[in-house]
């Protein structure tokens, strides 16, 4: 069966003064019904492009390869009238900070029906009484006074409750979910987490999350993919990619949090930083950073593999393989 | 130390209600007594922080951790004088800390620094990270020779190349910048550093380099640090202890470890649950219902009780003053055994 969004061979170059370079390199993924896949990656790796060519919104003079299939069409090649029946409509989207994807002064009841009287057609009358019963859906508390307020009026997590309801209005059947509680405190975030998990079962919402928390991850998706220097380095199930990581990426980055249950001990960063838009090292992306490099790592451009059942591996040393051994087997 | 009993009598003067039991051992550095900041004026004002008791010894790193609103970076601004206090005091080594105005900062304060959240607007863009640097020791009394010289130390010492001096904050990452930020501090040679959210703004990897290159500052040179975070699980891997801040009050204090694994306020408890963790078993956080009260309309009796699972009816119209239990003090009436203020 063919998934909701099934993106294959995506590559994003951007124009800069220097020239013209590859924020997206060659990247496949699949989100069904119901499924919340989350990408992991540093700012720069390509994580939130990839979001953003999805619903046409590159900054001009970017070009793509590739495809990305959604209900039949290709996003890639969809005029700007078919976008615009996508965007906002069976596809939405929530961005990390709701102080700026709200706008400031219209009220919350212009923002929430605006796009519904526009794509679903319905009333005056009825987008509203749609609208309080979304403001409902997302636990905002007196949803009818909330209509006639702004945006400053709330706090930072009813905001971004109130973005997600914006994104919800026409029951788009995928959300791709930016950073959405990376702005928030723990408990809020909490919340916005089982917001999601209850949507994705009600609704059969499919879920895009791009976050750079791992916690985040563990949390709610169901699968993994981790970005670096605008490739996929490694994807897999939420389990195998946080318990048995392969990558020496990934598994610098699960070293690097700290760790509720153990004891208190230095934190083990990732030496050195995350590459740049065009300064992408040739090779491996990671291997300046890997502790494992070994010499044909800066030449040769590693695939992705697939090592065990589902479990995809862009590292052709896979120095962790003898750690996680015994998953292979029962994998 | 013989000015701390001077200005102590003094501070104890204006402060009717001091908190009970948070007698400071004598080697405070940094000492906050029955301290309230607010914001606004008449019937606009509103209490940020409200009767705040804390001090911190050299060569110890205090965690401060609340939501957005609660308080804590109002804290830290006062803790350096960058906010006035309506009540109460904070002392620095024995002195007051004057709030910051037109005139140069007294030269006995300028071993309080601070660190700020962002550093892409904390560095100036237009000035080379060098003469940033360096203004913390032309500032000091020191000529731009000895500047000069200090510049590469002070890079070398927060992990950093020499060339950086001649380079500007764009062309570095954000981990980076805060790598400088912290060099600026360094120059004024400080014996206390208040450090506000100073790894939030940060990627993943560079979050742990700037939280391993403070903790070793501290552990090498006795500094004092106030790592203020929402962050608890950053906060519980660097901090000696912890305080818990709740709309304007501090509800927990204790060593870190025994607030992490045994946390009586019901607030730390619900902060501590709501954490996610990566052991990929896709257990969602336990939710804390409700939002942060508007702090210029605080709840009556406990400020925590329309969010409080353990609410009881005294909890209404009783306002908890900290009490000692189990090393640490807590402002709980069903947990602590609080009496009202």
């Amino acid at each position: 069966m063919a998934g909701l969004l099934e993106v294959e061979h995506l590559s994003v170059a951007l124009p800069t003064a220097r020239g013209s370079f590859k924020a997206v390199d060659d990247i496949s993924l699949r989100v069904d019904s119901g499924e919340i896949l989350g990408i992991v990656g540093e700012s720069g790796s390509g994580k939130t492009m990839t979001a953003l060519t999805l619903l046409g919104l590159l900054p001009h003079g970017a070009r793509t390869a590739g495809t990305a299939h959604f209900n039949g069409m290709d996003l890639l090649r969809c005029t700007t009238r078919q976008l615009q029946q996508i965007r906002g409509r069976q596809i939405a989207m929530v961005s990390q900070d709701p102080a700026t994807s709200l706008h400031p002064i219209l009220t919350v009841e212009r923002q929430l029906t605006e796009h519904m009287r526009h794509h679903l057609g319905v009333g005056r009358s009825e987008a509203r009484t749609r609208a309080i019963g979304l403001l409902a859906t997302v636990r905002i508390p007196d949803p009818e006074q909330a209509l006639t307020s702004y945006p400053g009026q709330f706090s930072g997590g009813m905001r971004q409750r109130i973005a997600i309801a914006v994104a919800l209005a026409c029951e788009p059947v995928l959300l791709l979910a930016d950073e959405p509680t990376t702005a928030l405190d723990v408990t809020v975030q909490a919340g916005i987490l089982r917001l999601l998990e209850r949507l994705r079962t009600e609704r059969q919402l499919a879920v895009l999350i791009i976050t750079h928390d791992l916690g985040v991850m563990s949390a709610i998706a169901d699968r993994v993919c981790v970005m670096y220097g605008g490739r996929l380095v490694e994807s897999g199930s939420r389990a195998e990619i946080l318990s048995r990581p392969r990558h020496p990426y990934t598994r610098g980055l699960l070293d690097a949090l700290p760790h509720p249950e153990g004891g208190v001990a230095q934190l083990r960063p990732i030496v050195g930083s995350p590459p740049s838009l065009g300064r992408v090292p040739p090779g491996c992306p990671f291997h300046p950073r890997c502790p494992y490099a070994v010499p044909s790592c800066r030449t040769g451009r590693p695939e992705l593999v697939e090592v065990t059942r589902g479990h995809r591996l862009a590292c052709p040393v896979d120095p962790l393989a003898e750690l996680t051994g015994q998953a292979s087997v029962t994998g | 130390m013989n000015g701390r009993n001077a200005f102590g009598h003094r501070a104890s003067a204006g402060l009717p209600t001091n908190g009970a039991g948070q007698k400071s051992p004598p080697d405070a550095l940094l000492e906050v007594a029955g301290l309230c900041v607010d914001y606004g004026r008449g019937a606009k004002r509103v209490r940020a922080v409200d009767g705040v008791d804390l001090n911190i010894q050299p060569g110890e790193i205090l965690g401060l951790v609340g939501e957005s609103g609660c308080g804590k970076s109002t804290l830290g601004r006062a803790m350096v004088g960058l906010e006035p206090a309506a009540q109460g005091q904070v002392t620095f080594r024995g002195r007051p800390v004057t709030t910051l105005g037109r005139r140069r900062r007294p030269a006995d304060l300028r071993a309080l620094q601070m660190v700020f959240q962002d550093p892409y607007s904390s560095l100036n863009p237009r000035r080379s990270v060098g003469a940033l640097i360096g203004d913390g020791v032309i500032l000091g009394g020191g000529s731009r020779g000895v500047a000069a010289q200090r510049v590469a130390g002070l890079l070398d010492r927060v992990g950093l190349p020499v060339d950086a001096a001649e380079k500007y904050p764009h062309e570095f990452s954000g981990g980076q910048r805060q790598r400088i930020a912290i060099a600026r501090t360094l120059a004024a040679d400080p014996t206390c550093l208040i450090a506000d959210e100073p790894i939030s703004a940060l990627d993943a990897s560079a979050q742990a380099q700037v939280a391993n290159l403070l903790g070793d500052l501290v552990r090498e040179t006795s500094l004092a640090l106030v790592f203020i975070s929402h962050d608890l699980s950053v906060v519980r891997q660097i901090a000696d202890r912890v305080a818990v801040m709740y709309l304007g009050r501090i509800v927990e204090v204790g060593a870190t470890e025994r607030v992490w694994a045994n946390p009586i306020h019901p607030y730390t408890e619900a902060l501590i649950a709501a954490i996610p963790r990566a052991d990929g078993r896709g257990i969602l956080p336990v939710e804390l219902p409700g939002d942060v009260p508007d702090p210029a309309r605080p709840p009556t009796g406990c400020r925590f009780h329309p969010r409080c699972p353990l609410v009881e009816d005294r909890c209404r119209s009783i306002d908890p003053a900290p009490a000692p239990v189990d090393r640490r003090e807590v402002a709980c009436l069903v947990r602590a055994g609080s009496g009202g203020k």
